[in-house]
């Protein structure tokens, strides 16, 4: 078996093991160390996980697509999920998700043909205070209007 | 407002670490002192303090500790439920993200309480940043002695983990949520049995919030009746964390006396009115799931009961007000749309009602809309509303019963017209 997860990573997920009282317990750790590895999900890293943890490949499939977070398609290097949920909406966030588009020349669930970034239509964040929101990658980018946005573009070089 | 809070002068960077906490905060000096008091003395002086349940609920948290079966051999588990989803809800990210020491002996009490050596904090996928504080908080609490085998010198032994969670809103649902800690799809389990006689991994379980939790410490340094004194209103507790957004001039997390305050008071005199002072036109004022309250339905208590009095609900403690710039129809199908998405699938009615729901009010909002469709909203809805597992159901037909009900010449004057009358 080649090794598509760290073994740096196995390790601080073996180390976790202890805390929980089943193994299958693992599996959204090893998900999102994956994930943060490789930037998405692979089948192939789908089954590798299966094995290590004891689980059914299907069960972790079955699994990793309810979640919206994990990408079981490559995405591109920048991920933006703009918030359109009700604060958001309220506070012009229709309006940023179309000067997105238009800006990054992709519609929402698309990649850029360069795969440099996503764009992703997103619910609510938990950010309503500081609507309108948006997260890339990590990192949470809130009180948007077209010049942070457009500020945000060109750190990134988009 | 110059009455005492107890949360929100602590809200600002820097008030995260473990010195902070103790200096500041009289930290850690809460667990040794319940530990001294006992289990039972502990559950009591919860209930004595008329805390209810922060997630949306409103449980009265003395009682739900009080059922777990102390008796069963099994592991008694504490879960944090810190999964925070509920549109237009946003006080707990404050607390992780400035008070989480606070979480954490509040978690020590309540797991002592109920005889749980396991605690686990499922937060929400998205706050990564939030996850990390607790992580970094955990580790120094364990580095002072204060996790652990030994929790503050004492026989007691509690350890506390971070579980993320990865982008669901049904796993603030608090079986799916379990479901989900298990490595599982968060998928709501069938009640009974309840958490408290076979949650996590089958074990006893207690799922609290965040803000639930971390007026524990409060309570047992100060007292049930000092806690229960602060409410203004009967039967609820404390001062509550109110999330306030939309078209407010000055939205963000409020803290008010439990009852102290009407909704027009929070949104004119604590949030500095509407947004460019235009007409209110609506309030949620309970998260989305909440029905909603027109203009002249404001000068009501906002707390639990006077809510649920006038049908609706305090839920998530999220007040979203919504001027007369915004289109009710274009409001309430987002809404809608965000249930449809979120549905579980394990419901019929849910699964298939929601996206019903969502067709037709996309429908009425593009101009497309037939005079029966109002009628045919409130039948799906009613066919939603009671007939699933989990509240999801309840979430997304209540907000569209209501809007119907409320704003009826909103919808009516889009399907008379044939489009939208707000769009340009």
């Amino acid at each position: 078996m080649s090794k598509l997860l760290d073994q740096s990573v196995r390790d601080e997920l073996e180390a976790l093991a202890s805390r929980y009282p089943k193994r299958a317990a693992l599996l959204l750790p090893a998900l999102h160390a994956a994930q943060k590895q490789s930037g998405w999900l692979s089948p192939e890293v789908l089954d590798e996980i299966a094995e290590w943890i004891g689980l059914h490949p299907a069960v972790v499939r079955q699994v990793a697509s309810f979640y919206t977070m994990y990408y079981l398609k490559p995405v591109g290097t920048h991920v933006l999920r703009l918030c359109t949920n009700v604060s958001c909406s309220l506070r012009g966030a229709d309006r940023l998700i179309a000067f997105c588009e238009k800006r990054l020349g992709i519609r929402r669930g698309e990649t850029s043909l360069d795969g440099k970034v996503t764009l992703m239509e997103e619910e609510c964040l938990g950010a309503c205070g500081t609507a309108p929101a948006l997260m890339l990658g990590d990192r949470y980018v809130e009180s948007l209007d077209e010049a942070v946005l457009e500020k945000l573009f060109v750190e990134l070089g988009l | 407002m110059s009455e005492e809070t107890l949360y929100i002068q602590h809200f600002h960077a820097g008030a995260a670490s473990l010195a902070y906490y103790q200096e500041k905060m009289q930290g850690y000096q809460a667990f040794p002192k319940a530990f001294a008091m006992g289990q039972a003395k502990v559950i009591d002086e919860v209930k004595v303090s008329a805390l209810r349940g922060r997630g949306g609920a409103g449980f009265p948290t003395g009682m739900k500790w009080g059922f777990i079966p102390q008796a069963s051999p099994k592991p008694k588990v504490l879960v944090c439920n810190a999964d925070e989803s509920e549109p237009g809800t946003f006080k707990d990210r404050e607390l992780l993200r400035y008070t989480p020491h606070l979480l954490i002996e509040g978690m020590l009490i309540g797991a002592y309480a109920i005889g749980a050596r396991s605690c686990y904090i499922y937060v929400r996928g998205e706050y990564v940043a939030e996850a990390r504080i607790l992580e970094q908080a955990l580790k120094e609490a364990y580095a002072a002695g204060l996790l652990g085998e030994k929790v503050c010198g004492l026989d007691f032994a509690c350890d506390i983990t971070v579980h993320r969670g990865a982008g669901a809103y049904i796993c603030g649902e608090e079986t799916a949520l379990l479901n989900s800690l298990e490595g599982k799809r968060g998928e709501p389990r069938v009640k009974p049995p309840f958490p408290a006689q076979s949650g996590a991994f089958g074990c006893p379980t207690i799922v609290n919030n965040v803000e639930t939790l971390t007026a524990v410490p409060f309570i047992i340094s100060r007292g049930g009746a000092w806690f229960a004194s602060l409410g203004r209103i009967e039967k609820s507790g404390g001062t509550r964390l109110i999330s306030v957004s939309g078209d407010v001039k000055k939205p963000g997390v409020i803290e008010i006396h439990a009852g102290s305050m009407t909704i027009r008071q929070i949104i004119f005199d604590a949030c500095g009115g509407i947004l460019g002072d235009r007409p209110l036109k609506a309030v949620i004022p309970g998260g989305s799931s909440a029905p909603v309250l027109t203009a002249d339905e404001i000068d009501v208590i906002y707390d639990i009961e006077p809510l649920a009095k006038i049908g609706t609900m305090m839920g998530s403690a999220a007040l979203i007000v919504v001027s007369d710039a915004h289109c009710m129809v274009k409001l309430i199908a987002r809404i809608t749309k965000f249930y449809a998405h979120e549905s579980c699938g394990q419901c019929t009615p849910c699964r298939e009602g929601c996206r019903w729901m969502e067709d037709v009010l996309e429908r009425i909002e593009h101009g497309h809309g037939r005079v029966q469709d109002l009628g045919l909203l409130t039948d799906i809805a009613d066919q939603i509303q009671g007939k699933t597992l989990c509240a999801l159901g309840d979430a997304a037909a209540g907000p569209v019963m209501s809007f119907v009900k409320k704003f009826r010449a909103d919808f009516e004057a889009h399907i008379r017209g044939g489009k939208c009358p707000n769009a340009s």
